[in-house]
């Protein structure tokens, strides 16, 4: 069967789940091989295989992360040409779409990002303009490249033989020409990644200042999920930057999206419309967002979402 | 493909800076793809200046003020690119070059990263800008991709750049979990995300300024390029089918009457969120 390289996804050998995703849709194009870079490979290694990994190929030189981006895809530009895969997956995360853009220029390859399915034939959809039109796309060149956003499948565990084999590369000058010096992790809590979470909730304009926030990141600790802001929120300093969803932010597309007083302006929407569920507070019936919901209130989130947010720890007990 | 500029000298501190941009339909305009191409009907649409790459054009400037260096707007597409051009001039780029040729349109990023880099080969720019992503194809890969085919480094998704005119560049990098503090030496190919800076309005006399100044427009067969590698010919993906997307089912929606919280806690549990 033809092999699909999927790149791993990881801090420190914590697989992430996107990953596990990859290698479930992995399985459906043909046998899914692991791409590990970096250290913490005995922590991987049995997520791994347990998700279908019938190889992994592993590269833990320190050298392979001390750069930006260059050195990933040169090992996967060699591993394309020593096994002629079927396809290679990455996860659409900025950096993956970055290897992805550099290992096409390698391979002289075609590339799709950002898609959200792949068929077994390799058709990737892709969902653009903001939610609005549904593309499917193949790669007509080369080795077919996807990056793949998170939540595009559910993933599902079918044991393989996730069989070790090293994988040394002797990187260029070229890969080699930006050094990461430091890696600076500022305090972000418990909550799960924004981009990857299977709920977000949300808050804009109508959370009227940073201590509103308070009662959004409440409700979002109650469900388990990842806090995120639209832009006027942003734009005010009510919330850090790197919690903005929608165009020019971050594009999430989880389970579930609660949004509480934003307006639904198309720059936000780009950024969440191909959430699964999406469950809408606003104090304006004629806010644009409603046209979203599954489920809205019309009335003030600081009632609302309190309430809700006990009504959740009631009945979870 | 080797980058072939000269490295600035230690004496010369003078930066040569080239800001790429891009003219994106408006945000707020409805974008619909061609039928017939299946690519994006700019006709159709108001162009602005791609948004991020107002930051670019900011950060080029600050650079370029700060070690007396100059800026050069680089910008590929239709012949109305040159309103963006303009624009950037107007903020104070010295020049400009238009990458224009029929033969271009439709190029997917492997294209377009070949046509800047082709065009950029031999100019010795220290430092190429770029805005993080276009609003509209949004695939973020350009930057990386110059850089791949200029070899020279890659310093993406910057919010902070020091660049003093030494032949050092230093950047953070946006992760995940915060940032990447990256050293490189020039030349190198930069992207800044949002809120790096505050970008300028253009001066009425920044506009006067902008109608003197030269932009070069150059073609396929200028830079040297095969026709056949770039355009819609030559993608090495394409487009199978597209349509609108499935309206989503119309959603309940209450007015709040004291128990709006719960009744959200009721749809929740039933869908199984709780």
């Amino acid at each position: 069967m033809a092999e699909i390289l999927v790149l791993v996804d990881h801090v420190d050998g914590s697989v992430k789940k996107v990953t596990l995703e990859l290698l479930t849709l992995a399985r459906a194009l043909g046998e899914p091989s692991a791409v590990f870079v970096g250290g913490g490979i005995d922590t991987a290694a049995a997520t791994l295989a347990e998700y279908g990994a019938a190889n992994i190929y592993v590269a833990d030189a320190p050298e392979m992360t001390d750069y930006v981006v260059a050195p990933k895809a040169e090992l996967l530009a060699q591993l394309v040409a020593e096994k002629a895969p079927a396809a290679v997956l990455l996860t659409s995360t900025a950096e993956g779409k970055e290897i992805a853009g550099r290992l096409a220029v390698k391979t002289n390859s075609g590339v799709i990002t950002d898609a959200v399915g792949i068929s077994a034939d390799l058709v990737a959809t892709q969902s653009i303009f903001g939610g609005s039109t549904i593309v499917s796309s193949k790669v007509t060149t080369g080795t077919p490249i996807i990056t793949v956003r998170p939540n595009s499948t559910a993933p599902e565990a079918a044991p393989a033989a996730g069989a070790r084999t090293d994988v040394s590369v002797s990187l260029s000058d070229t890969a080699t020409a930006a050094k990461v010096v430091d890696r600076v992790e500022e305090e972000k809590g418990a909550r799960p990644e924004l981009t990857e979470a299977a709920i977000v909730v949300s808050g804009g304009r109508g959370v009227g200042g940073p201590e509103g926030f308070e009662v959004i990141e409440r409700l979002a600790d109650s469900l388990g999920a990842a806090v995120g802001a639209s832009r006027a929120a942003t734009d005010a300093g009510w919330y850090p930057h790197q919690y903005q969803v929608g165009q020019t932010g971050k594009t999430v597309s989880p389970q579930l999206y609660v949004a509480n007083g934003i307006s639904g302006a198309i720059q936000h929407r780009a950024g969440m419309q191909t959430s699964k569920t999406i469950v809408v507070v606003n104090k304006d019936p004629e806010a644009p967002i409603f046209e979203l919901a599954d489920y809205g209130v019309v009335g003030d989130l600081f009632t609302v979402v309190p309430q809700l947010t006990d009504e959740i720890g009631k009945r979870k007990g | 493909m080797r980058w072939r500029g000269n490295p600035p000298k230690e004496v010369d501190r003078r930066m040569k800076i080239v800001v790429c941009v891009k003219q994106v339909p408006d945000t707020w305009s409805e974008k619909k793809l061609d039928p017939a191409t299946k690519t994006l009907d700019r006709a159709s649409v108001d162009g602005v200046m791609n948004e991020l790459d107002e930051y670019a054009v900011e950060e080029a400037l600050k650079i370029a003020e700060a070690t007396s260096g100059e800026v050069t707007v680089l910008s590929m597409g239709p012949e109305q690119s040159t309103e963006t051009i303009r624009k950037a001039l107007s903020m104070g780029a010295d020049a400009g070059i238009h990458i224009l040729d029929d033969a271009l349109a439709g190029s997917d990023a492997v294209a377009t990263s070949l046509a800047i880099a082709k065009v950029l080969e031999g100019r010795g720019a220290d430092l190429i800008i770029f805005g993080s992503e276009s609003t509209d194809a949004r695939m973020s890969v350009v930057p990386a991709m110059v850089a791949e085919r200029l070899g020279v480094a890659q310093l993406t998704f910057a919010n902070n750049v020091e660049a003093p005119g030494d032949g050092s560049v230093k950047i953070h990098r946006l992760t995940d979990y915060g940032y990447d503090v990256v050293e490189a030496s020039t030349p190198a190919v930069i992207s800044v995300v949002e809120k790096i800076n505050e970008p300028r309005y253009p001066s009425f006399k920044g506009i006067m300024a902008a109608k003197k100044k030269p932009v070069e427009t150059v073609s396929v067969a200028d830079a040297g390029i095969e026709p056949a590698a770039v355009g819609l010919g030559a993608a090495w993906s394409e487009v199978a089918e597209f349509a609108a997307a499935p309206p989503r089912a119309a959603g309940t929606v209450v007015t709040d009457e004291g128990d709006g919280g719960v009744k959200i806690a009721d749809y929740l549990s039933e869908q199984k969120f709780i």
